[in-house]
C-alpha cells in the first residue's frame, strides 16, 4: 500500500469542495477527488477505487453511497465501509460536525486520522458559518419588523422615534414577551386596520 | 416533561411521530419529543448509531439487515413498533408503453413483452420497496429489474433525466413524479402485499431496556398519534399539518393522495381508489410480528446467498413483539394470542380472539397467493 491515498469528497458546492481539498492538501499529499452527487454516484465512486470517501452527512446523495458496501457481495472484503470498528470516538466526533466517512475495509486507522481531523475541522466551520448567517438573516428580519412596527406607532401618536421604542419595549417587558413579538403583532394589527 | 431526540424522514408515514409531538399525544405521557428531520437513512441510521437522537423511523428492513450483517453502521437495532404498513408506488416513465394499473399478473406479464431490462429506482438498497419490487417480478416473470438506490426527492428529475426507468418509492415522492415528471403508475405495493411492515420505530438493541419507563411512554403516545392518524375523519388535518415547511414542505393536496387511498395514476386521471393502501393502524397494523420479520429475513437471505433458516432466526428477534406487549398492554390495547403468524394466508378481515376479548387482522394476501409460513417443516 502507498502512503499517499486517494480521497473522494462528494460535494456538490464548488467553493465548499475547494475549501475541504486545500484543508485535506495541507495536511498531506493526497490525491484528492472532487464528485457531484447525482447519477450514478456509487459507480463513479467505485471506478476510482478510493481508500476513503467523504460527504456531507445532510447530503440527501449518502444513501446512493450505501450499494459501495454491497457491490461485492456479502461474502467478499466490502468495497467501503462506514469508518466504525476501528475508532469509535473519531466516528461520533465527524458525525457531530456533520461529516461521515466510508473507508476502504483493512485501512488502518493511524493513517485515516490525520485525514478525518482536517475534514473535522472544515465541516465544524462550515457549519458554524451556517448558523452564524442563519442568525443574522433572522436578526435582520426581526429589525425590519421592529422599524415598520415604530413607524406605525409614531404616524397613528405622534410620537418621536425614541419614544415609540420606548413604547414597544415597556409592552414587551410588561407583557413577557420578545420586543419582536410585539412589533409583529402591531405590523399585522396595523395592516388589517389599513 | 422529558425530553426525547427522534429522527424522521419527510414522507407521509413520518405521521405518526409528527403527530404525537403536535398533537398532544407526546405531552400527554409527560415527553417533548424534539424532531430532528434527517435527509437520508445512513443519516438516520448514524444518528441512532452514536445516540443523537433515541429512537428514529426506519426501513423496515434496515434493523433486520444490520442483524444479518448486511450494509453500513455498527450498533445492533431493534423495532418495538410498527409505524406504518405498505403506502409505496411502482412507476413508470411516460415513454414506456401503458401498461395498465393495479394487476400484479397483467402488469408483470406486459413488462416481460417490453423485451429489455428496465432500471428501476428504490429509496435505499436495504428497504421494503427494493424487497417488494424483487418480489414481484421474480414472481410474475416480469422484465429483469436492474435496481438503483434515488433519494426519493430526486426520483422524478433522474427519470426525467433518463437515470431510471421507474420508481417503487413511498408516498408522496411517486405522486411527486407523476405530477412534475409526467410519470405513470403501474402498480401500489400492497397489491404486492397487503400487509407488508414499511415503517417501523428503530432504536438500539438494548435501549427499552435500558429507559423502561421512557420507552413505554414513547409507545403509547406514537400507538395513540398512530390511531389518530389512521382515522379518516383526521385526514384533511393531517395532510395541512405534514404538508408545513418543517416537515414535508409539499402541497397538501400531494398529501392527501395517500391518506385517502385515492392515487391520480397519471397527471390527466384517472382516479383510483387503492383499498389498505397506507395502513397506520387498523387490524392491528402496529404489532411487530415475529414472522413479518422472519419474511424480511428469507428475502434477504436469498438476495444475499446467505443460510436462510438461520437468517429468519436472527431476523425475528429484531422485531420485539414482548417489548409491544410489555408497554402497550397496560392501555388495554388488544394483543394477539401467538407473535407470529402465517403471512398471507388472510383472503379478507377476520375476528381473532386476542388474550383478552377479541381483535380484527387486515386481509394478509400476497399477489401470487404464496402463504409464507415462519416455521418451515424441516
Amino acid at each position: 500500500m502507498s502512503e499517499t491515498l486517494t480521497i473522494i469528497v462528494v460535494e456538490p458546492d464548488r467553493q465548499r469542495a475547494l475549501q475541504i481539498v486545500d484543508a485535506l492538501s495541507a495536511a498531506a499529499g493526497h490525491q484528492v477527488h472532487v464528485l457531484g452527487d447525482g447519477a450514478g454516484l456509487a459507480r463513479r465512486v467505485a471506478d476510482i477505487r478510493p481508500d476513503l470517501v467523504l460527504i456531507d452527512i445532510a447530503s440527501p446523495s449518502r444513501d446512493m453511497l450505501e450499494e459501495l458496501a454491497l457491490a461485492s457481495g456479502p461474502t467478499e472484503r466490502p468495497v467501503a465501509v462506514f469508518v466504525d470498528k476501528s475508532d469509535s470516538g473519531l466516528t461520533r466526533a465527524a458525525i457531530e460536525a456533520g461529516v461521515s466517512a466510508y473507508v476502504v475495509d483493512g485501512l488502518r486507522p493511524e493513517r485515516i486520522r490525520p485525514v478525518l481531523d482536517a475534514a473535522i475541522a472544515r465541516f465544524h466551520l462550515f457549519s458554524r458559518m451556517r448558523s452564524e448567517l442563519a442568525a443574522t438573516k433572522a436578526a435582520l428580519e426581526e429589525r425590519k419588523v421592529i422599524d415598520r412596527a415604530k413607524g406605525f406607532i409614531m404616524r397613528a401618536k405622534g410620537l418621536s422615534e425614541d419614544q415609540a421604542y420606548a413604547l414597544m419595549r415597556k409592552a414587551a417587558m410588561d407583557q413577557g414577551k420578545r420586543l419582536s413579538e410585539v412589533a409583529g403583532a402591531i405590523v399585522t394589527a396595523a395592516e388589517l386596520l389599513k | 416533561m422529558r425530553e426525547v431526540a427522534l429522527g424522521y424522514m419527510p414522507l407521509v408515514d413520518a405521521a405518526p411521530l409528527i403527530v404525537a409531538a403536535e398533537f398532544g399525544f407526546a405531552e400527554e405521557e409527560g415527553l417533548h419529543l424534539a424532531l430532528v428531520r434527517a435527509a437520508s437513512w445512513s443519516m438516520l441510521r448514524d444518528m441512532l448509531d452514536v445516540g443523537q437522537v433515541a429512537a428514529a423511523q426506519m426501513l423496515s428492513v434496515v434493523p433486520v439487515a444490520r442483524a444479518l450483517g448486511l450494509g453500513g453502521g455498527t450498533e445492533p437495532l431493534e423495532t418495538p413498533l410498527i409505524l406504518s404498513l405498505n403506502g409505496q408506488v411502482i412507476g413508470l416513465s411516460a415513454d414506456l408503453p401503458d401498461i395498465g394499473f393495479g394487476d400484479p399478473v397483467a402488469t408483470g406479464a406486459a413488462l416481460q413483452r417490453l423485451g429489455r431490462t428496465l432500471r428501476i429506482g428504490v429509496p435505499f438498497p436495504f428497504s421494503m420497496q427494493a424487497e417488494l419490487l424483487t418480489y414481484w417480478t421474480e414472481r410474475a416473470g416480469a422484465a429483469a429489474v436492474e435496481v438503483r438506490t434515488v433519494p426519493p426527492p430526486r426520483m422524478a428529475e433522474a427519470m426525467q433525466a433518463g437515470e431510471i426507468d421507474g420508481f417503487c418509492v413511498g408516498e408522496p415522492w411517486g405522486s411527486h413524479a407523476v405530477d412534475t415528471a409526467g410519470a405513470r403508475l403501474v402498480i401500489p405495493g400492497s397489491a404486492i402485499w397487503s400487509q407488508a411492515p414499511e415503517k417501523v420505530l428503530a432504536t438500539r438493541a438494548g435501549w427499552a431496556e435500558a429507559e423502561p419507563e421512557l420507552a413505554g411512554r414513547l409507545l403509547r403516545a406514537l400507538w395513540r398519534a398512530g390511531r389518530w392518524a389512521g382515522n379518516p375523519a383526521n385526514r384533511t388535518t393531517l395532510a395541512e399539518v405534514l404538508s408545513r415547511a418543517t416537515y414535508l414542505d409539499l402541497a397538501p393536496d400531494l398529501i392527501d393522495r395517500a391518506l385517502s387511498h385515492r392515487l391520480l395514476v397519471t397527471r390527466a386521471g384517472p382516479e383510483v381508489e387503492v383499498p389498505q393502501f397506507q395502513t397506520f393502524h387498523d387490524g392491528l397494523a402496529n404489532f411487530p410480528w415475529r414472522s413479518q420479520a422472519a419474511w424480511i429475513g428469507a428475502r434477504l437471505a436469498g438476495r444475499f446467498g446467505l443460510d436462510r433458516a438461520s437468517a429468519m432466526d436472527r431476523a425475528r428477534a429484531v422485531f420485539r413483539s414482548d417489548l409491544f406487549r410489555q408497554h402497550l398492554a397496560p392501555i388495554g390495547v388488544p394483543l394477539p394470542r401467538a407473535s407470529d403468524k402465517l403471512e398471507g394466508a388472510l383472503g379478507r378481515d377476520e375476528t381473532l380472539p386476542a388474550v383478552h376479548g377479541h381483535l380484527i387482522l387486515a386481509r394478509n394476501r400476497f399477489f401470487d397467493g404464496a402463504i409464507f409460513d415462519p416455521f418451515p417443516a424441516g
